[in-house]
């Protein structure tokens, strides 16, 4: 019987406890940098695409929600003719972002997506292309990588050795 | 108020008929609730308001209230109704409804024959009717009371039943049984001789 | 016998008052339990969500009204019926300031407690027409609630009319001029405080509508308009229980300073959020539990209570005639 009473007087005194409820529209809740929310594709500091079309995003994808059609430019270089993401099948559980040699595509904190009409989830690479480099500000694949491309020869990278003269003997 | 009588007094006489016809138990039971409400309307413009309101405590908000309990509890269907569509027969309604149209009669005679009109009787209140149950009534009410006591007993002893004993009883009886049907060697063997295989 | 002068404008104000307050008794309810959560409640619909109401009627009245084929047709749409019919009676005898009530009834608390009496068939009516299983289960828990608790809710308050001689309410609230019923009676008090739980079906004695076991109880199968007159009628008893204590208990409309009727209206709001605080905190017992403290806690302390108070009043009276 006392516990009873007991009970409601702690109840009662909620009454002065500070509310938990965070008015969200109108109150953001904190998102850690990262949050695993919307998907974009990243440029490189030089604004060129990031994504060389490798399709590992598209395979580790455990739904299914990310197609792409790889295709190379004159110069070489790879680059997705289409990149499309069904955000109404997407679970955001990051896979891709890990898989990404190139860090192009990258989750970032924000949620805010609902629609209204289905197909309007379905994103195309130009609502998924950013102005900038995302997360990582200094990265450029194609400078780092031994792959010759226009305007960059073989031995050209950042950090690369001189090509091997396989005609030689001397070392 | 003449008028609220008479209103009430035909509400309840076709109510009451229109209860015993009825063929659902239930839909029965509220047109005598009815009948007993405007059975309290008539009390009050005779000029007793506790008894209208008790009326309606007692008989329409407990007593009735029990009846349609226990119908709840009887699942009564299709069949019930055949049942007593086939009770309902001229055979079995036409004694005691001679009986009752008589009664209707003698009632009929008494409002016509200039006895008395009902709504010039004093009013009479709870005090008044206490005061006459606990003063010349008093070894009525002392009687109706013991008679409720030994009812309160009487139905306390058919609702008891020693706890633990008849229950566990037949809960083992009856799951002995069900595992020999069933063929659930586990359970029932308890039943079997030890030297079977 | 004391009539306001305007009985018409009398009973339209009073049943026009009772149901806005039942219907801001939602939002009232929704606001408080989410103050007591650590939560806001509806704050969105107007200003600190007051419209939230409005917008639940309007939802309310375009919803489906479905009769289920099974069900009873009659029945089924008689029994929310009932429920407001009773309810908005009992508010026709309640003595909300001196001079504003519709019906100064001799018998006024015998009446209010035939009306709730009557307020049974609504819920067992509406349980057994829906011919489905947890409403008749529902049904019958609400019919062996309600008449077991009314049986001590008549005798808890039968001290209150002793003390005042009288089944007037006016008569009882003029006989508390000198001290509040709640000091001399104050087991009776308690008693009549779960008894008006248990009989308006509120938490904690919301069994009939358990919704972890009964889904909805009686009111699985009502949608629409039908369901919204059961959840009116719940907030109707809610006032009306919570104006009867403050009337038989807390003095009615007396009170220093304010005049009658907001000393009235603070008691009964200030009672209504004791309803929701309970239903906020405690939680729901067992059926068997309800029933055993019923009858054998309940009853004979409500009879003792009686007894007490009898001896006492003719103690005191001994010289008295009537």
């Amino acid at each position: 019987m006392f516990s009873i009473l007991q009970t409601m007087w702690n109840v009662f005194l909620h009454m002065f406890h500070r509310r938990v409820t965070v008015q969200y529209p109108e109150e953001k809740p904190y998102l850690a940098p990262r949050y695993r929310g919307r998907i974009i594709l990243s440029r490189d500091p030089d604004g060129g695409e990031r994504c060389v079309a490798c399709y590992l995003c598209a395979a580790v994808c455990p739904v299914d929600c990310i197609a792409l059609q790889a295709t190379e430019d004159s110069s070489g270089r790879r680059y997705p003719e289409f990149f499309r993401i069904n955000f109404s099948r997407c679970i955001f559980c990051g896979f891709c972002e890990d898989a990404c040699p190139t860090y192009a595509i990258q989750l970032t904190p924000d949620f805010e997506m609902g629609e209204y009409h289905r197909p309007n989830l379905v994103y195309e690479k130009e609502d998924l292309l950013i102005n900038g480099p995302g997360k990582y500000p200094g990265y450029n694949f194609w400078r780092v990588c031994g792959v010759q491309i226009g305007g960059k020869d073989k031995g050209e990278s950042e950090r690369e050795a001189a090509p091997a003269d396989v005609h030689t003997l001397l070392p | 108020m003449v008028l609220t009588f008479y209103v009430a007094a035909v509400i309840a006489v076709i109510c009451t008929a229109l209860m015993i016809t009825r063929l659902k138990a239930v839909h029965a039971l509220l047109y005598l609730v009815v009948s007993f409400l405007a059975l309290a309307t008539v009390f009050y413009t005779l000029g007793a308001p506790y008894v209208a309101v008790l009326e309606v405590i007692v008989y329409a908000g407990a007593i009735m209230v029990l009846f349609v309990f226990v119908m709840m509890m009887l699942n009564i269907g299709d069949r019930a109704i055949q049942i007593e569509r086939a009770w309902l027969d001229p055979k079995a309604w036409i004694g005691p409804g001679i009986l009752a149209a008589i009664l209707l009669a003698e009632l009929a005679y008494i409002l016509v024959a200039p006895a008395g009109s009902p709504g010039i009787v004093p009013e009479v209140g709870p005090k008044e009717v206490g005061i006459a149950l606990f003063g010349p009534y008093l070894l009525g009410v002392e009687l109706v009371s013991m008679l409720l006591l030994a009812g309160i007993v009487g139905a306390y002893h058919l609702g008891w039943n020693a706890p633990g004993e008849v229950e566990s009883l037949y809960a083992m009886e009856s799951s002995r049984q069900r595992a020999v049907v069933s063929g659930d060697f586990v359970r029932a063997g308890v039943d079997r001789p030890t030297d079977t295989p | 016998m004391m009539i306001s002068p305007y009985p018409v404008a009398t009973i339209f104000g009073v049943l026009i008052v009772a149901l806005t307050i039942a219907a801001g008794l939602i939002w009232l309810e929704r606001r408080l339990l989410a103050l007591w959560q650590d939560r806001y409640g509806p704050n969105r619909v107007g200003p600190f969500g007051l419209f939230q109401v409005m917008a639940d009627m309007i939802k309310i009245f375009f919803k489906e009204d479905w009769i289920p084929p099974f069900a009873d047709k009659t029945i089924f749409v008689i029994a929310p019926a009932i429920i407001m019919v009773t309810v908005l009676m009992s508010f026709a005898v309640l003595p909300i300031a001196p001079g504003i009530v519709v019906s100064d009834l001799n018998v006024g608390v015998l009446f209010i407690l035939a009306m709730s009496s009557l307020g049974v068939y609504s819920v067992a009516l509406a349980g057994w027409s829906s011919d489905n299983k947890y409403s008749l289960l529902g049904a019958l828990r609400a019919a062996a609630q309600m008449l077991s608790y009314e049986v001590f809710m008549g005798l808890s308050i039968m001290g209150v009319v002793l003390l005042a001689g009288s089944f007037n309410l006016v008569q009882i609230i003029d006989a508390q001029r000198g001290l509040w019923f709640v000091i001399p009676q104050f087991l009776g008090f308690v008693l009549f405080l779960i008894a008006g739980v248990a009989e308006t079906r509120r938490l904690p004695f919301d069994l009939p509508e358990a919704e972890s076991e009964l889904v909805a109880g009686f009111h699985s199968e009502y949608s629409g308009m039908k369901f919204g007159m059961f959840f009116v009628g719940e907030y109707l008893g809610i006032t009306l229980i919570s104006s009867l204590i403050a009337i038989l208990f807390l003095g009615g409309w007396l009170g220093p300073i304010l005049p009658p009727i907001v000393w009235f209206l603070l008691k009964t709001f200030l009672l209504i959020c004791f309803f929701i605080l309970l239903r906020a905190s405690l939680p729901r017992p067992r059926f068997d539990q309800l029933m055993t403290w019923g009858w054998k806690v309940m009853l004979p302390l409500a009879v003792a209570n009686l007894l007490v108070t009898g001896a006492i009043v003719v103690a005191t009276a001994q010289g008295r005639s009537f």
